[in-house]
């Protein structure tokens, strides 16, 4: 089985730990992994603004590169969604979102773990009160987990990522009040939209303080970007971590483990 | 440069400068659409009957010739009269043609967002025509002289206080502290209204194409009492109305309650199949801008909405910035998609009020692909010549001044590769350590700088993963690339 792990570009640049996280679990439970040299982004940040002259380039030199594996691995699920979606524009009718032969390759790192190499378990300890940030674009792009709009007869089945936090010792689940409320965060969202934006995300890590968490956990760095931003900004004694990183075995920042 | 567009972003600004009143706004929201999660939970078919629906309205869209002269049809055969129009100025032409041969000058009008996205009241009015909305968030909506703020809750911006504020103002009520003394304070005020209309307006929920029957659903009964009392009944209706059969209208009537309010059937569900004895019946079908959103193959499926208002309620953007931040007839999501559609050139900013969350597509009874919908438009924005009406190019007025264009293009250009990337961070990094003052200044400009505003900017870490990875891979230890490096926690 040959995988390749892709990471995005602001992990990357900004959160390489959460790469390495990612590569560490990976080998851990079995998966020989390449590391996917490029492209360096999935092209989100321009189709999101409609500017897909700019993001199919890229998705075409992703295209290319999936040639050589048979998954590519990315610990980002909206990443993974746009990977997918861009599949589908590349496609024949140009504007389909049906899920393409190409986007079943490409998985979010939860998800991989779970349905791909079978990991029931981690063997890792993380003794504090997290929430998990269930990611938008994973939550009911990737269908990974159970949105809460959905009525009865609809599919139902755990997120991976929560599957996967229930076995790490000592870790308490809080769940907020509102179980799967945007952070606000949408990419240039943050940047069109600045004051929902900011509204969004307050309410939000609001909504996780009060629950009683002291690490909020996503597979989405970039939905924690916005939000650590808005906590550190508040003096917040409140954490961010991606679920890599908690998975992995990593101990809680500052002040969160002190 | 571009001139800055002024749309949603200011708007929304604007409704979140109150904290208070917009915390009670999207509190109240998520509690109606708490409501309605139970409902969906509750029906064991909810999932199928969404696609049910859906797959009516698309088969009715496909045909809607042949349905449109059905029911045309079968409502004469009741003694109904049905006229056409093309768009908003032409139904306001039929409506006051209707009232002015009859000599009447008072109407009531039961909640209809049809004659709203016309501007019936304010034309009616301008040829002497006295108005009264009798739904009672409409009610007060207008006597503020606001247009509704949501499709089903049209009042919803507004507090008790605000309402006992316009009515002591308006109709000179004593000061009133309860909802239940406001209400039966608007129904004193509207007995008389309705006692002395000459006829009573009416929306339309849906239009059944087999027995030429149309049908009103309301929870105060104004609708019923608006037609039972004046003799004229006008029924104004967007063509998308339209379904097939009475065995079709069970499909909407169970998603549509519960997905606007959480409750299970609205109070009233009134069938009009011809006028009652004695009195007349018209029913005004209007295209306004509908045969354009239809003929688009990606947007067709927008026409299946059927005004329940749940993608609102659901929308975390909706719920902060308040439905006159939208500044269209219809807000939020679908209003979103239909105003840029309707209006081309127009409404930019709405495609891009919108963080693709899905919620609204997940919550949509009949299906409608809201998000990607919105994708696509902005999508069209991007790729759409200069010919906005006022001179800026909708791709301009979406995005901003030219130069974010070309930082755009710049941007697709680094990230193609993490190498590129790489020795930008490097360069950000000798910023940050050694011109601390300069690195700040940088973070006020542009987009960073509507960032940084409310968040504390990112730490960068001293080497990429890229190039962390590809320095141990030289260095022949793979394992060593999972040690962290020197100086990162």
């Amino acid at each position: 089985m040959r995988v390749a792990l892709f990471v995005p570009c602001y992990v990357d640049q900004l959160y390489p730990d959460v790469g390495f996280a990612a590569l560490e679990l990976l080998e851990r439970h079995g998966a020989s992994v390449e590391v996917l040299s490029e492209p360096g982004c999935c092209g989100q940040p321009f189709s999101n603004l409609g500017a897909v002259e700019q993001a199919l380039p890229l998705a075409r030199q992703f295209q290319a590169a999936l040639g050589r594996y048979d998954y590519v691995v990315c610990p980002s699920g909206s990443c993974t969604a746009t990977l997918h979606r861009h599949a589908a524009w590349l496609g024949a009718s140009g504007t389909g979102h049906e899920p393409t032969q190409a986007g079943r390759r490409v998985l979010e790192l939860c998800e991989f773990l779970v349905q791909v190499l079978g990991v029931a378990a981690v063997d890792v300890t993380f003794p504090h009160r997290v929430a998990l940030h269930e990611g938008c674009h994973g939550l009911r792009e990737l269908g990974l987990g159970q949105p809460s709009e959905l009525g009865a007869g609809a599919r139902n089945y755990a997120h991976p990522a929560r599957q996967l936090l229930g076995s790490v010792k000592g870790l308490t689940l809080i769940e907020p009040s509102r179980p799967d409320e945007c952070c606000g965060f949408g990419g240039s969202f943050a940047v069109k939209e600045a004051a929902v934006s900011k509204a969004m995300g307050c309410d939000r890590i609001e909504d996780f303080a009060r629950a009683g968490a002291e690490v909020v956990t996503s597979g989405d760095m970039s939905c924690l970007m916005h939000l650590e931003g808005l906590m550190r900004r508040d003096g917040r004694a409140l954490g961010v971590m991606h679920l890599a990183q908690i998975l992995a075995g990593r101990t809680a920042p500052e002040p969160i483990g002190a | 440069m571009t001139a800055r567009a002024v749309g949603h972003p200011e708007r929304a600004r604007e409704f979140l400068a109150d904290p208070e009143r917009a915390r009670f706004h999207d509190g109240t929201l998520w509690q109606i659409r708490s409501r309605r999660d139970q409902r969906a939970r509750g029906l064991p078919e909810w999932e199928a009957l969404r696609e049910r629906a859906g797959q009516i309205k698309d088969h009715t869209l496909a045909e809607l010739p042949r349905y449109l002269e059905q029911f045309e049809a079968q409502a004469r055969r009741h003694g109904a009269e049905v006229h056409y129009a093309r768009d908003a100025a032409e139904h306001n032409r039929v409506v006051l043609d209707l009232l002015t041969a009859r000599g009447i000058e008072r109407v009531v009008k039961s909640k209809s967002m049809l004659t709203e996205e016309c501007g019936l009241n304010p034309w009616l009015e301008r040829h002497g025509i006295e108005v009264t909305d009798t739904d009672l968030g409409e009610l007060i909506v207008q006597l503020r002289n606001e247009p509704p703020s949501h499709i089903v809750l049209p009042a919803i911006h507004l507090r008790k206080e605000d309402v006992a504020q316009t009515f002591s103002a308006r109709l000179g009520a004593p000061a009133l502290g309860d909802a239940q003394q406001l209400t039966e304070f608007a129904r004193g005020h509207l007995r008389a209204k309705f006692l002395a209309a000459g006829a009573g307006i009416t929306g339309v929920n849906f239009a059944i194409a087999e027995t030429g029957g149309v049908v009103v659903c309301t929870n105060e009964g104004n609708a019923d009492l608006g037609t039972a009392l004046p003799a004229l009944h006008i029924a104004c209706m967007g063509l998308e109305k339209l379904i097939p059969r009475a065995a079709d209208l069970g499909v909407f009537l169970r998603l549509l309650a519960r997905s606007a309010t959480g409750q299970a059937i609205t109070a009233y569900t009134s069938h009009y199949h011809g006028p009652r004895p004695g009195a007349e019946l018209h029913i005004v079908i209007v295209d306004n801008g509908r045969s354009r959103v239809r003929a688009e193959a990606a947007h067709r499926r927008a026409l299946r909405c059927i005004r329940c208002g749940a993608c609102m309620n659901t929308c975390p953007v909706f719920r902060r910035s308040g439905g006159h931040s939208y500044e269209t007839h219809v807000p939020g999501p679908i209003g979103s998609i239909l105003a840029p559609l309707e209006e081309p050139g127009k409404h930019t900013t709405l495609p891009h009020a919108c963080t693709l969350c899905g919620s609204c597509t997940a919550i949509c009874p009949v299906g409608i692909d809201l998000h990607e919908q919105l994708l696509l438009l902005r999508r069209r924005d991007w790729s759409a010549p200069d010919t906005a009406e006022d001179g800026a190019s909708p791709r301009a007025t979406a995005l901003q001044p030219g130069w974010r264009i070309g930082l755009l293009r710049a941007g697709a250009w680094l990230l193609a590769r993490p190498a590129r990337m790489a020795r930008l961070l490097a360069f950000a990094r000798v910023l940050e350590r050694r011109w601390p003052w300069l690195w700040r200044q940088l973070w006020r400009l542009g987009p960073l700088g509507e960032w940084a505003r409310d968040r504390e900017p990112p730490r960068l870490p001293p080497r990429s993963f890229h190039e962390q990875y590809q320095r141990s891979r030289r260095l022949g230890n793979a394992r060593a690339a999972a040690l962290p490096p020197e100086g990162e926690t």
